[in-house]
């Protein structure tokens, strides 16, 4: 048989379809299209809630395939992997794309080794290649100082993984949207498994700058964490999570969970506005795709007024003060 | 018991500078580090092997990589390890994730009698965080990956804290069995002086593909599914409006301009 169609691995958290399952979507739709060929959802869990599964439909897939057992509803690698596998023999797709999140992460690296075929950590881009229909994985390497387009030119299924947030979320293009919904049980023979969870304590900094539709991301040219409350300020009157560099990070300012770029979180807010943010190549992997961008930077060389849409050359103590204020008499009724 | 290591040998991403023209790395002068991540790795090991009785553990590196690569080891025996494979052979070059992890795993099962693996999360160089899974899946074994925390070894199981999107998972996990480990698993401890001199002295093996009875159609760029096509450097796309504010009045005329900005795109 023919291996035919792109998948994604769509994701549940406690029976509900998560986010990553709708920006696979995005990407996948994209991919199908240019293939001529089917858009099929795949999703291991335990009872996942039909709303859900129609939903992937409404959003742009063809197919949902839902395998489920009790022994499913937490990510284990062993019975997790062997129903994908089981899965992958069964339907023989061409093309398979995961989130990079903890999951995907750890789940197709095992796999591509168990069904022998190359796997990509990461991509940003994702193509269809015009002569040979071959996946085009574009990726950075090297500290994201380069980007690398790798292919699997004779293995299948072609695997992936894309950065959560890198990409915008599928939207509904139809109400219960036609399409197949295919649950299966999952066989009992693939479900043994030599870990198991024991237990689970949420993060306590529930603060996400991932979630945030306003992004302020704080550098080095704050100079001191004392001075945070000056962008904080700027934050509050744009209802925007904080975020930071590497470097703001490093000298213990602010949390790891706040720092973006290619070692930290990729965003992909409304807007990102950069404050006192150099644009090093590994701080831009992660918020480029932010749809709108203002910078404020005192160095009109710095690199971050390359990807900004408007920028102010300045000393940022004297503009953000002025511009928080000119925002928040905007906002007054 | 006995506790196995892979550590990659990658250079100073850090001090990483990048031919402008071919978009390729100077490597002249640039440092070959062990992968920072793995010295958390290699920590764990040893704290493990701190909490059995004296001589029940074993902690052994293993490295894929060029005859260089012996440093690598030589430093993980500096902090306390007892003995390291170097896996070094022509036919191993070019090698993706799949063709690493086969040559690791087939150098693991060599050695027999491992109770546990524990990889770092990702190297520097590859970046990609494969190579724990698939030397796990090459071996049968079940891997808890982003381990945070190890929280004890008895009766053959170990329980870890796995570091998740929003929180830790807790898992106990039957040996033998792959960890991959993040940052906050430990903190590395310094090479001893005494370390240093009985690494530099050390007999390491050296393995190549014949050692470990390996068949070339598997190795290196040969093995490998995956393909470089294109090698490039990330492109820059928008046009910035770019307002320069010296003084109170252009500060004034600038942050205007932003908000007129931010109330198009209906931001604000
Ligand atoms: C493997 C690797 C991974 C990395 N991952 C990440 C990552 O995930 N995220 C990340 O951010 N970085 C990452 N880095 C680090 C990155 O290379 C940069 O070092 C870092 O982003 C720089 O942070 P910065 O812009 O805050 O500091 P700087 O580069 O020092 O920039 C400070 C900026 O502030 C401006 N400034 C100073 N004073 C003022 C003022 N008064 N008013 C206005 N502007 C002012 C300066 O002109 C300058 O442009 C990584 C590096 C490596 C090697
Ligand atoms: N060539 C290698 N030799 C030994 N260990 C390796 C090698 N490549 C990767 N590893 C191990 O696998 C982990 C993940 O690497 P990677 O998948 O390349 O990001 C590393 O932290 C090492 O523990």
């Amino acid at each position: 048989m023919k291996h035919n169609g792109v998948w994604i691995l769509a994701e549940q958290n406690g029976g509900i379809v998560q986010r990553i399952s709708h920006e696979l979507i995005t990407r996948g739709r994209k991919l199908a299209d240019k293939l001529g060929c089917d858009l099929t959802a795949m999703i291991l869990g335990s009872q996942i809630g039909n709303d859900g599964l129609q939903g992937l439909l409404d959003r742009g897939a063809d197919r949902v395939i839902a395998m489920q057992a009790p022994q499913l509803e937490f990510f284990l690698i062993e019975p997790y992997a062997k129903c994908m596998m089981k899965l992958l023999e069964d339907y023989r797709p061409e093309i398979l794309i995961a989130g990079a999140t903890t999951t995907g992460r750890t789940l197709l690296p095992y796999v591509a080794v168990k069904v022998h075929t190359g796997l990509t950590a990461d991509c940003t881009v994702l193509d269809i290649e015009d002569e040979t229909g071959n996946l085009l994985q574009t990726r950075p390497a090297i500290g994201g100082n380069i980007l690398a387009t790798i292919k699997t030119p004779n293995h299948r299924p072609q695997m992936a993984t894309v950065r959560p947030r890198s990409t915008q979320p599928a939207t509904v293009i139809e109400q219960n949207r036609a399409g197949e919904i295919i649950r299966l049980d999952a066989p009992p023979e693939l479900l043994t498994s030599k870990i198991k969870r024991t237990g689970f304590t949420p993060l306590e900094d529930s603060h996400n700058i991932e979630d945030a539709d306003v992004v302020v991301a704080v550098g080095r040219g704050i100079k001191k964490a004392d001075n945070l409350p000056v962008v904080q300020k700027l934050a509050d009157s744009l209802d925007a999570a904080l975020g930071a560099s590497r470097d703001v990070i490093d000298r213990g300012w602010m949390s790891y969970p706040h720092q973006i770029g290619l070692s930290g979180k990729t965003v992909t807010p409304k807007l990102y506005v950069g404050v006192g943010v150099s644009g090093a190549i590994q701080h831009l992997a992660g918020m480029q795709t932010a749809e709108n961008i203002v910078v404020i930077n005192n160095d009109p060389d710095a690199q971050l007024f390359r990807v900004a849409d408007i920028g102010i050359v300045g000393d940022l103590f004297e503009i953000v003060p002025v511009l928080t204020q000119k925002i928040n008499e905007r906002k007054k009724p | 018991m006995r506790i196995i290591v892979p550590i990659k040998q990658v250079p100073e991403t850090s001090a990483v500078r990048m031919d402008e023209k071919t978009g390729t790395m100077i490597r002249d002068g640039v440092e070959a580090i062990v992968n920072p991540l793995d010295l958390y790795a290699i920590e764990a090991a040893l704290l493990l092997k701190a909490s059995q009785p004296e001589g029940q553990c074993e902690v052994i590196a293993v490295s894929m990589g060029p005859p260089k690569a012996q440093s690598a080891i030589r430093e993980a025996m500096s902090m306390g390890f007892d003995s390291g494979v170097l896996l070094s052979d022509k036919k191993f070059a070019g090698a993706d994730t799949w063709a690493t992890s086969y040559v690791l795993a087939a150098a693991i099962k060599k050695l027999g009698d491992v109770d546990l693996i524990i990889c770092g999360e990702r190297a520097t160089d590859g970046d990609t965080g494969q190579v724990g899974p698939g030397i796990a899946a090459w071996l049968d074994l079940p891997v808890g990956s982003y381990v945070g925390k190890i929280d004890g070894l008895t009766d053959g199981r170990i329980n870890v804290q796995r570091l998740l999107e929003d929180g830790h998972e807790g898992l106990e996990v039957q040996l033998p069995a792959v960890l991959t480990v993040v940052k906050e698993v430990a903190d590395p401890r310094l090479p001893t002086l005494r370390g240093k001199q009985r690494a530099r002295k050390a007999e390491l093996t050296t393995w190549n593909a014949d050692d470990l009875n390996l068949p070339d159609e598997n190795l290196g760029l040969n093995g490998s599914p995956t393909r470089v096509v294109k090698i490039f450097r990330p492109s820059v796309t928008r046009e910035c409006e770019k307002l320069i504010a010296t003084d109170d009045q252009s500060i004034n005329t600038a942050a205007d301009r932003v908000l007129e900005f931010l109330q198009e795109r209906e931001l604000v």
